[in-house]
């Protein structure tokens, strides 16, 4: 797929494992089906989830600069 | 809510931004045409915008093509009926950018490369099988009929809130749409999409604001809901029950899976500059998934409010009807109305591109000049979006709700022969036709004796499990595409690798 050497591709791999951590934060449901802690009187079950929005944005902009340092096209 | 008499104010508004996104549709076709030779004449230019938007223009296309206006719509009313569980939307829409971010940059550059403009295509470029082609192709198009219909019932929602009787304004909306698109391509749907989408964030920004504000505090808005749901019996609430578990998982992860094999959604994929353009978009489309929480909280708002409605889809219009002046309501209902637009153009040109490209070209004129590729998918995308038409207004609503929602059980079982092939040169075509099949037909089937439900449940001992149909039929799907490459496809079968 991509022009870079084998030996970046390993390096690559390993912070795209990232990617893997809002499927299990929000695939594993009993992680946050809680009412409590509330927070600005938005119950933890809808705050945690918002929370993962910039988290995930936050994930794939490490990863993406990431591969941009190594020359993906 | 007041629906027997026209709201003036409103309307007056409402017809104001209206006729300021079709003087922009028709004039979209020359902007961002740039210096091109074949300049409307070639099915790059109508139906991919010339395969130039970059990184702002695609966020604003895929994030207006993407949250519907049905959603605007249709996730607080989930969320008013169900609760908790209606909020699987917030997990599916943070999702699927991972996905995106992982796929769609090699989607894109399989189909830069060697011209592809649908999805079909890119799995004919792989594994020159036309029918497995076909079978993709044609799921597509099935898939984004009954979606552009429930496009036309966030419209018919909003001018019902309006006060206006009858099918005429609905009528007179499409035909509008349906001239600019044809003439325009998919520059008009990226044109309008800026409108929309500033006007969606004004009126979702102001409205989770001063709602609760008026309502006394979120604090509030969540406590009248929980009252509300245990005054109803329990069975839902502000957080999911343990047998809710699995089917909020699974519909989460299914949903995101499905999201970007859709016609519509491709369409801004391949239509962008560069996989760059990608990447970055997996970056921050994401806002718009804040966007859609927020307004899946309209639902609990309605509660604090005492706002009641017969049909749970009049919950949002009821809403702003409720709170707000009339001009800002009219302000609102028109942000829907044109968030129906833009995907609705978007997936009528998808929609036209697959039959263009994947069944006129190889079954019926195999000699035909882009040019003339172009010609047929206009007249195509005016075909589609008046079939999405005559579904409304002579087929029961439910119809094309149970439409749309095998839709997604069904376009999840592309998933193996469009991906797959990105990264594995293992699967043969035949294995991955098998599989799709016996997902689709196990798939169908599942959610017919389900009742069209999304979700099965099984019976294991005592114990009882369910899932997203979609989800089932994927992993059915996969193990058989297995299974037929491990015992057949021994011999030449196998696609050869993919090489840049």
């Amino acid at each position: 797929m991509s022009t870079d050497m084998p030996s970046r591709t390993v390096g690559r791999s390993y912070l795209r494992a990232l990617l893997l951590l809002p499927f299990i934060a929000l695939l594993w449901v009993p992680f946050y089906n809680d009412e409590l802690p509330a927070l600005f009187g938005f119950p933890f079950f809808y705050w945690y989830q918002f929370m993962w929005v910039p988290l995930t944005a936050l994930i794939i902009w490490i990863v993406y600069k990431d591969g941009l340092r190594k020359g993906v096209e | 809510m007041n629906s027997s008499s026209i709201n003036w104010t409103a309307l007056g508004v409402f017809i104001f931004f209206f006729a300021l996104v079709t003087v922009m549709g028709f004039w979209a076709s020359r902007w961002q045409s740039g210096g091109s030779a074949n300049k409307g004449a070639h099915l790059d230019e109508w139906g991919l915008g010339g395969r130039n938007f970059g990184t702002w223009i695609t966020w604003f296309l895929v994030g207006g093509d993407f949250y519907t206006a049905y959603t605007v719509i249709a996730v607080p009313a989930l969320v008013y009926a169900v609760g908790a569980y209606g909020f699987f939307a917030l997990p599916y829409t943070i999702l699927v950018y991972p996905i995106v971010f992982l796929i769609m940059p090699k989607l894109w550059h399989a189909a830069h490369k060697a011209g592809h403009v649908t999805a079909a295509d890119v799995v004919f470029g792989r594994y020159k099988s036309r029918k497995l082609e076909l079978a993709i192709a044609l799921t597509g198009v099935v898939a984004t009929m009954p979606y552009i219909a429930l496009q036309l019932i966030g419209m018919e929602v909003v001018i019902k809130a309006l006060g206006v009787t009858g099918e005429l304004p609905l009528l007179a909306a499409f035909v509008i749409l349906a001239l600019y698109t044809y003439s325009a391509g998919l520059r008009a749907p990226a044109l309008i999409a800026f409108v929309k989408d500033l006007m969606i964030y004004i009126v979702v920004l102001v409205a989770v604001v001063l709602v609760p504000m008026k309502l006394g505090g979120y604090g509030i808005v969540f406590n009248s809901a929980r009252e509300a749901f245990a005054a109803k019996g329990g069975m839902t609430g502000l957080t999911l029950k343990p047998a809710q578990f699995l089917p909020f998982a699974t519909l989460a992860l299914g949903s995101a899976m499905a999201a970007f094999m859709y016609p519509h959604t491709l369409t801004g994929i391949f239509a962008a500059k560069s996989a760059d353009t990608i990447r970055k978009n997996a970056v921050f489309l994401p806002a718009y998934t804040v966007l859609l929480g927020l307004i899946a909280l309209l639902g609990y708002m309605a509660y604090a409010a005492g706002v009641k409605v017969e049909v749970n889809n009049d919950i949002v219009p009821a809403l702003f009807n409720a709170m707000f002046p009339s001009w800002f309501s009219g302000f609102a209902f028109a942000a829907i109305a044109i968030g129906a637009l833009v995907p609705a153009a978007v997936m009528s040109i998808g929609a036209a591109n697959l039959f263009t490209r994947n069944f006129w070209k190889p079954y019926v004129n195999p000699n035909v000049s882009a040019e003339g590729e172009a010609k047929v998918a206009k007249m195509v995308s005016l075909v589609v979006k008046f079939g999405a038409l005559v579904f409304i207004l002579f087929l029961p609503t439910k119809f094309a709700l149970d439409l749309q929602l095998l839709g997604g059980v069904w376009i999840l079982q592309t998933f193996p022969a469009l991906v797959f092939g990105l990264f594995i040169g293992w699967f043969g075509a035949n294995a991955l036709l098998t599989g799709w099949a016996v997902g689709i037909i196990g798939g169908s089937w599942l959610a017919y004796a389900d009742g069209i439900k999304p979700v099965h449940t099984f019976h294991i001992g005592a114990d009882s499990y369910s899932m997203y149909t979609g989800l089932i039929a994927l992993a059915i799907n996969i193990v058989v595409a297995v299974v037929v490459q491990v015992v057949f496809g021994k011999g030449g079968a196998k696609a050869p690798a993919l090489k840049h």
